[in-house]
């Protein structure tokens, strides 16, 4: 049956892993992460999780045994963060090109030196071009779900993409807040069991994977995992749909907003400061001013659609990155902006990067920012984008 | 020791597979895969192997391969035999790692030591041509003292190579074996035992490379049993806590043979044309090899 459990973010992603029932879960502890694998250990040493756990020496090895289980057709789960998420890089390509399933959190976490344990999304934005969807969360409830929704997407045929779910540090991984969780029985209609309809390692059937492919055939594989994303897109606002049915809830699809339809201005964050931005139009609005919040919720497939549905009706965009790509902009601000000028639309984008290693963003700053929109939408024109808080 | 004529006649690896002429490591792999059976799972990371099972959308292996990152061979083969486990199927399909020695000794070796230490159920196989050979024989961490590579192009290699075999063994996993590719029926008999043996295997194989060796392909065989005769490579095994050598090895350190000379393995080979030069190498190179015989010996027991 289904219950209310008082959990953090990071047991929030254990407890969807324990309802989802990897048949493979391997993975390698590492701050603020840890707890997600250390209660996983625990459902699977009590008996309540029935998952072969492999506790690897490596996050480069947790992902390189979850694709060599994926490769089995079954379903494997994992989790990691910051310079765990880095050193798995070349994996991470391995399972997107192989096309396998692997679902795993990300806990977003600043890279070193020097060392920093604290929020920002370096370690995910700078998997961008792996080959896997990615998702924001901004709540527990959201961490629990997505991952119980990406399961569904990313092991449909048409799909067969690893996803990832990328939750703040300590904003929500180390914050305990209730959530709804299940049996593994009462989500089986919404998330049916693994089915690889196209190759696995199978003695009856060998197949190799893989293996040297020249020029003749590689842009067209990976033309085919394009393929995937769009399949993707198409598929994300069915899988929420059918969510929302079998549990009712909903996160917002590609981007969670908030008071949109009549904003003059509005703000796009990612992952909690989205959520945080809530609180600041809601106050924005009691001041008569007519703010909006986009939360970003899909990073990959880019949801450019949507953006541009949005400037539709805005004056101007406030766009805040909490990672940066030194010597360019933030990841975010820079897919919003190819976005407006492929739709023709030219309303200013005001860019800022605040909230590096863990630096606090409230929702006092945020409403200091979306002063900042309304500044650009009168002048017509935003400023040079903006380090926010910076100390100089 | 089985004969020849008794050896399966089932091939997993095609005619048409891309290796070079007078390659060990093919020899290996098709006696291994003998032994082994259909029912395999094989995991290859970057090495040879990854260009002689030939060209997407070929494949020489008869097998299912799932080819994966450099490093990685100890790891995948865990997921592997994970999800075999979860499946129970971990008793009836048998996995295997097959990597070249730059993957084992060098880039490979934390995955490998890891699957170990996790007791890990899969055969791992190093076949050791003693360079990067898919690569164009860069040294590796196994190539032979004062070798010529193309990244020891002129002084030759100046460290010993690691004993990556008793590495292996030193992990407490139930089975290890340092055999040779040279040896085709010995190769078949210790895949057959290892077969049945649960838990982590390592089986390195001498796998004779006369492209990176320099020497005449159809000399192949002969440089592979020159290894071993000369005493260069030792054959051996450890099944449990019990040590033993093999075949000629096994009569050399019985006293029953003489390791030939020396110069008969190193002088026709192109890689080591500058070591032989330099005598004081030579004697180095010596002093590695009776090291590793003294303390092999000593583990054996005799």
């Amino acid at each position: 049956m289904s219950k209310i459990v008082s959990v953090t973010g990071n047991h929030s992603a254990s407890w969807a892993a324990r309802t989802a029932i990897p048949a493979v879960i391997a993975a390698y502890p590492i701050t603020p992460q840890t707890t997600i694998v250390e209660k996983i250990a625990e459902f699977v040493e009590n008996g309540d999780l029935k998952s072969e756990y492999v506790r690897v020496e490596s996050e480069h090895s947790a992902m390189a045994a979850c694709i060599g289980a994926s490769a089995l057709g079954l379903r494997t789960f994992t989790a990691t963060s910051s310079h765990g998420l880095a050193l798995m890089h070349e994996m991470l390509h391995w399972a997107g090109r192989a096309r396998l399933p692997v679902v795993m959190p990300v806990v977003n976490r600043s890279l070193g030196p020097p060392w920093n344990i604290w929020v920002d999304h370096s370690d995910s934005m700078a998997q961008r071009d792996t080959g896997w969807i990615q998702f924001y969360a901004s709540n527990n409830q959201e961490v629990y779900d997505t991952v119980l929704m990406l399961f569904r997407l990313c092991e449909a045929p048409k799909v067969l993409l690893p996803g990832m779910v990328a939750l703040d540090a300590y904003i929500l991984s180390h914050t305990f807040t209730s959530i709804e969780v299940y049996d593994h029985e009462e989500i089986t209609d919404f998330l049916p069991s693994y089915h690889a309809g196209h190759w696995k390692l199978d003695p009856k059937d060998p197949m190799a994977t893989g293996n040297i492919a020249g020029p003749e055939y590689y842009y067209e594989l990976s033309y085919a995992i394009h393929e995937g994303f769009e399949a993707a897109r198409k598929m994300i606002p069915r899988v929420e749909a059918d969510f929302k049915k079998h549990f009712g809830r909903f996160h917002g699809g590609f981007i969670d907003t908030y008071q949109c339809d009549d904003a003059e201005v509005i703000f796009i964050a990612m992952g909690t400061m989205g959520e945080e931005a809530q609180l600041a139009v809601e106050e924005l609005r009691n001041e008569g001013i007519r703010a909006g919040s986009a939360r970003l919720r899909v990073f990959r497939p880019f949801p450019a659609e949507q953006i541009q549905a949005l400037a539709n009706k805005a004056k101007a965009f406030v766009v805040v990155d909490r990672s940066l790509s030194y010597g360019h902009l933030g990841g975010a601000v820079t897919e919003i902006r190819s976005a407006l000028y492929r739709g023709g639309q030219t309303i200013p984008v005001q860019g800022v990067i605040a909230g590096l290693g863990g630096r606090d963003v409230s929702h006092t700053d945020i409403k200091k920012l979306i002063h900042l929109g309304f500044d650009a939408a009168d002048k017509g024109e935003a400023k040079p984008d903006i380090f926010y808080g910076l100390k100089r | 020791m089985v004969a020849i004529k008794e050896l399966p006649r089932d091939e997993y690896i095609e005619l048409g597979h891309a290796a070079c002429a007078g390659c060990g490591a093919t020899i290996a792999i098709r006696h291994a895969l003998k032994a082994l059976g259909g029912n395999t799972i094989l995991t290859v990371p970057a090495c040879c192997m990854s260009v002689i099972q030939g060209l997407f959308p070929k494949n020489a292996l008869h097998l299912p391969v799932l080819n994966t990152a450099f490093e990685t061979a100890g790891a995948a083969a865990s997921g592997i035999a994970a999800g075999l486990k979860f499946m129970g199927k971990d008793k009836d399909i048998t996995v295997m790692a097959w990597a070249g020695d730059g993957g084992t000794y060098d880039i490979g070796i934390q995955a490998l030591s890891g699957a170990a230490e996790r007791q890990t159920n899969f055969i791992y196989t190093c076949y050791n041509n003693e360079s990067y050979g898919n690569t164009g024989q860069q040294r590796s961490g196994a190539t032979p003292y004062g070798a010529f590579s193309t990244t020891t192009p002129i002084i030759g290699k100046q460290e010993h190579r690691k004993p990556m075999a008793r590495i292996m063994a030193e992990h407490g996993i139930p089975y290890t074996a340092s055999i040779s590719a040279a040896y085709p029926r010995l190769v078949f008999e210790t895949y057959s035992k290892a077969k049945d043996i649960v838990g982590t295997r390592f089986i390195e194989v001498h796998a004779m490379c006369p492209t990176g060796w320099r020497c005449a392909t159809w000399d192949s065989i002969k440089f592979g049993k020159l290894a071993v005769e000369t005493g260069v490579w030792i054959m051996w095994e450890k099944e449990g806590d019990e040590w033993r050598f093999l075949g000629r090895s096994k009569r050399i350190a019985e006293g029953k043979i003489k390791r030939k000379p020396l110069m008969d393995y190193l002088k026709p080979q192109g890689r080591f044309r500058t070591l032989i030069k330099d005598p004081e190498r030579v004697k180095e190179f010596v002093r590695g090899i009776d090291r590793e015989w003294e303390i092999l010996k000593n583990r054996v027991g005799c």
